[in-house]
């Protein structure tokens, strides 16, 4: 596919969603960037300033490589241990928790891919493992299903979730 | 969780101290300024700071808190409740690049480790649960990773760290995932920035993948001619490739400068030479004087020192100069809190007296 404003290829997939109606772009790098930061032609001097922009408006305001009628779709998703939902993470432009790059992993692959150009990590690696860190991460889940069990009385749910909780605490 | 009475005398302590960056030794001290690398780390069981309750951002900072304690770390970290504090202490702590910006600035229970030499610190609670950084004087990538990875080393024997074998260690911004390392150098380019060739450099090192920022003052505008090289990418590069990809270019970012200072020699020297002495006419007897022409001026101070047109300033002086003149850091000197008007005064005498003594 090539850029819609030059004859280069297109590397940049945008779907731009601020004025409500989802529109599909196509640009090259350059291309990308003038249009990212409000079509204005920078001076190349600020251009590498500018790159750094680029990403942020990327996780902020836009959806890379998703066809437009699937967004509507996607902003409903929601993430089931912090809640937050995908829409929120587009406008916010941060994630909730880590739980959130499984719930929105497709999305993100693209967006991570557009970003930094890769999207397999290389190097350092916990030394407890990455299987230790989701269990981990479940914790947020309980502790806010025993608050909500807590809160409408139901003990023996909230009983079973503390066991749960404990199980985890202990095994790190 | 700390004591609020010995808070405000370590604070104060730093005053008189010259932090890791400023020291002015290291690998190419007099054009590059200090090199640093940062790494943001999020625990495994809580959501990230911008949905985390005062409750949980309290569980967060007593966790590290907890996992830093009997550490080698310990007896040389100060630790301060940066909401707590001052507008003036806060951005005094900015000035000596010890807390971001939107760390100061930024909302609830946050808390920072400060190295007693400034050579780390640790915020918790900014964007990321944990946002370690580590500083040294001059070109100096390589120490800069052994000690924090060690840090990261220690932290996470305590810690569990939201890691993920694809994305690696996850971050509140897509941005920073995977090594979650921001390494950058500070340069002191001024030549290069009379010789009006900071287009080239820029451009080219946007190809690299790198950004340039302006050091000092606010978003990206260079103050003094200091300008800071870092990585964009943070995923699918190991630590020491992303190392490498900003220590590699640096050599030939400084060979520009020295081109450009031997250019300079060469074809104008009498009008450096009445430059550079103008500028330290100026700061030697101003009355009244800006940060922003304080920087300029020093900027061209700097440069002359180093090409030897001006002698008896050393370059420790002349980069604790660049920081003392910083707005926070005069009211500390003063000892309290001045409008604009009245820190220009104060920052002409302070240059009057350092200068002439």
């Amino acid at each position: 596919m090539k850029c819609q404003k030059c004859d280069r290829p297109a590397t940049y997939h945008i779907t731009e969603v601020a004025s409500g109606t989802p529109v599909e772009l196509h640009f090259c790098e350059e291309h990308a960037r003038e249009y990212l930061s409000s079509g204005q032609k920078l001076p190349t001097d600020q251009m590498t300033q500018v790159t750094e922009q680029v990403a942020e408006h990327l996780v902020k305001h836009l959806v890379v490589g998703k066809a437009a009628e699937e967004l509507k779709r996607l902003d409903e998703q929601t993430c089931p241990y912090c809640g937050i939902s995908f829409h929120d993470f587009r406008h916010q432009g941060r994630l909730g928790c880590p739980y959130d790059y499984q719930v929105f992993r497709e999305q993100l692959e693209s967006l991570i891919l557009n970003i930094h150009g890769e999207t397999q990590h290389k190097g350092k690696q916990p030394s407890k493992g990455a299987e230790a860190a989701t269990r981990r991460t479940e914790l947020i889940r309980l502790r806010r299903e025993i608050k909500e069990a807590v809160e409408r009385e139901e003990y023996e749910r909230a009983s079973q979730l503390r066991d749960q909780i404990q199980e985890i605490e202990e095994s790190a | 969780m700390l004591q609020e009475g010995d808070r405000v005398v370590k604070l104060e302590d730093l005053m008189g101290r010259r932090g890791e960056w400023l020291r002015g030794e290291g690998p190419e001290s007099d054009i590059v300024m200090s090199s640093r690398i940062r790494l943001a780390r999020n625990l495994a069981d809580f959501p990230f700071v911008r949905l985390a309750g005062e409750t949980e951002r309290r569980q967060i900072a007593e966790r590290v808190e907890a996992a830093l304690k009997d550490s080698p770390f310990a007896p040389h970290l100060m630790p301060l409740r940066v909401d707590e504090l001052s507008e003036l202490d806060r951005h005094f702590l900015v000035e000596r690049q010890l807390i971001s910006r939107e760390f100061a600035e930024g909302q609830g229970l946050r808390l920072v480790f400060i190295d007693h030499q400034e050579r780390y610190s640790i915020m918790v609670n900014e964007e990321d649960h944990l946002r370690m950084q580590v500083m040294r004087s001059g070109l100096d990538l390589e120490p800069a990773w052994k000690l924090i990875n060690d840090l990261d080393d220690h932290l996470e024997r305590h810690l569990t760290f939201a890691f993920d074998e694809k994305f690696g260690y996850l971050t509140a911004c897509p941005t920073n995932v995977g090594t979650g390392m921001r390494v950058s150098v500070m340069l002191h380019l001024p030549a290069v920035v009379i010789t009006r060739q900071m287009d080239q450099i820029f451009r080219g090192l946007e190809k690299l993948e790198l950004v340039v920022r302006g050091l000092f003052g606010e978003g990206s505008q260079a103050m003094g001619d200091f300008y800071q090289v870092s990585n964009q990418v943070s995923l699918g590069r190991s630590e020491p490739e992303l190392i490498a990809k900003v220590g590699d270019v640096i050599p030939r970012i400084i060979e520009y400068e020295r081109k450009a200072r031997e250019f300079l020699m060469n074809e104008s020297q009498e009008n450096l030479h009445d430059r550079v002495s103008r500028a330290f006419g100026i700061l030697k007897t101003a009355q009244t004087i800006s940060s922003e022409e304080t920087m300029h001026l020093l900027s061209s101070v700097r440069m002359g020192v180093h090409l030897g047109l001006i002698s008896g300033l050393d370059t420790p002086t002349l980069n604790e100069l660049f920081l003392l003149t910083q707005p926070a850091h005069v009211q500390k000197l003063v000892g309290t809190d001045l409008d604009s008007a009245d820190r220009n005064i104060e920052r002409a005498r302070f240059l009057r007296k350092r200068l002439n003594g």
